[in-house]
């Protein structure tokens, strides 16, 4: 292991010791902070109630991520392949960022119902931009000598896309995807404590209201972890992708 | 033949040119040498349509086309290797892009990675290969066009003495083995009278041509020739000449 991860390993430990010693020396109740002994003793222990809920958010995390995709990476396309119709989208988009996006999730629910779809709109909205404008941002990266030479080489759009523009623009697309993945988690929770009948985002909301702080925190030790291995799935898959570097 | 008659470029209140006349012949390697920034290198974009003309007529083979794009190959000081290719997929993109069969140009582009030298570099990625290599395998996709006119604009300018020595060899077999005709531009002297059948001294802009010289000489055993030599001294005196102008 390098130096950096021990260091970073040991400011851990050592908040998490502070943590654990200030509850039990100032005789902290468990329901208003547990000690992280009391949390690991939950999030282990109350395995086959937190799976299942899980379960829920992490598929409602993926079909967002998924949705997302399937209109940024055509939408960033069009934009590039058409400039007015970038001049013409972009205050839409920016704008769409300045709408609390949290805001919209009561709405979502109203439209969408209590299931599966309106937190999967909710993840999907969430990452939509950092996606989008980071393949567009790639494409537009391009160097033009390049795009010159392949013109010379008479490459039709289509060529040109698939053979220069899309591997030139991968490592933003990426480097956007890694964005999305980890805050799609914060859409996905948000739409369940507006509304929902499953997921962590619920049970949080359902253990609050009785005080069972420890499983609180035990839902977003899961959350983390879910997030943490999104995260390194989608490094994953960009050292295998992006095999050049 | 290429002919190009009455060429004339401007960028606003800039002439480039101006009426520029050249002709190439059939088989022949002509090489234009002229101080920096004369304007070789938007003779070529605008050769190759990269940048509109603003007058003038092009014409290869004995007719008149809008540009040479897609009619010439074309290899420049920066090998533009894609770093996600692999030398001969590299090689193998004007095939690709010509939707050729794929079989066959890889055999094409095999049997020319083994006849410079490339052979067992066929999978290496360029990132990890030298620079003559990797502008050797510029050189090989360049065979790979099926054009008979190469445009070359300092395509070893970039390299070290020794290993631009090699690729002057491995240039001039365009020439000699593959019947191509050549335009080269440059600012090497030395390379030019090594290489050329024809060598134009371009004036700065607006750019024409001031001086041409027939090198009927064989290439090799060239660099000791005194008429050569003495050529040399004539074109870098006028080339110093325009840069004592300008200071």
């Amino acid at each position: 292991m390098e130096r950096s991860n021990w260091i970073s390993l040991l400011i851990a430990l050592t908040f998490i010791a502070i943590w654990e010693f200030a509850c039990g020396w100032f005789s902290v109740p468990d329901f208003i902070l547990p000690a992280p002994s009391e949390i690991l003793k939950t999030t282990v222990l109350k395995t086959s109630l937190l799976l299942p809920h899980a379960g829920v958010t992490a598929l409602e995390i993926i079909m967002g991520i998924f949705l997302s995709l399937l209109v940024a990476v055509p939408l960033a396309t069009v934009m590039f392949a058409c400039p007015s119709i970038e001049r013409a989208l972009s205050p839409f988009l920016v704008a769409s960022q300045a709408v609390p996006v949290f805001a919209l999730a009561p709405l979502l629910v109203i439209w969408l119902g209590y299931g599966l779809a309106s937190k999967v709109l909710m993840a999907a909205i969430i990452i939509f931009f950092p996606i989008t404008v980071s393949l567009l941002e790639g494409y537009k990266n391009c160097d033009r000598e390049y795009a010159v030479f392949f013109d010379l080489m008479g490459a039709g759009s289509w060529k040109k896309l698939r053979l220069l523009y899309w591997p030139w623009a991968l490592p933003y697309f990426f480097s956007g995807l890694r964005v999305g993945v980890t805050v799609a988690t914060i859409g996905a929770v948000i739409g369940e404590w507006v509304g929902a009948q499953r997921g962590l985002g619920y049970l949080m909301i359902q253990a609050n209201a009785r005080l069972q702080v420890s499983l609180v925190f035990a839902a977003i030790v899961w959350l983390s972890a879910m997030g943490l291995a999104l995260w390194v799935f989608v490094g994953f898959l960009e050292r295998k992708v992006i095999y050049w570097k | 033949m290429l002919s190009v008659s009455g060429l004339t470029k401007k960028f606003e209140d800039l002439t480039v040119m101006e009426g520029f006349d050249l002709t190439v012949r059939r088989g022949g390697f002509t090489t234009l040498i002229g101080p920096s920034g004369c304007g070789k290198s938007t003779l070529f974009d605008v050769l190759t349509g990269v940048f509109p003309r603003d007058g003038g007529r092009i014409s290869w083979l004995g007719e008149d086309v809008p540009d040479l794009m897609g009619r010439a190959a074309y290899m420049q000081q920066k090998d533009l290797l894609l770093p996600w290719f692999s030398l001969i997929d590299n090689a193998l993109l004007p095939a690709k892009i010509a939707g050729d069969s794929e079989n066959w140009s890889r055999e094409k582009a095999s049997a020319l990675f083994n006849r410079l030298g490339l052979h067992d570099f066929e999978d290496y990625m360029p990132q990890k290969v030298s620079g003559g290599m990797r502008q050797r395998c510029a050189l090989v996709r360049t065979l790979m066009f099926e054009h008979e006119l190469v445009l070359l604009d300092e395509p070893i300018s970039s390299l070290d003495a020794i290993t631009r020595r090699s690729l002057q060899g491995l240039l001039l077999l365009l020439q000699s083995e593959f019947n191509k005709t050549i335009l080269m531009i440059t600012h090497d002297i030395e390379e030019a009278l090594l290489m050329s059948d024809e060598l134009l001294v371009l004036t700065p802009m607006p750019m024409r041509i001031r001086e041409r010289f027939v090198l009927e000489m064989p290439k090799p055993g060239r660099s000791s020739n005194p008429e050569l030599l003495k050529i040399k001294e004539h074109v870098l005196e006028e080339l110093e000449g325009d840069l004592d102008g300008t200071i």
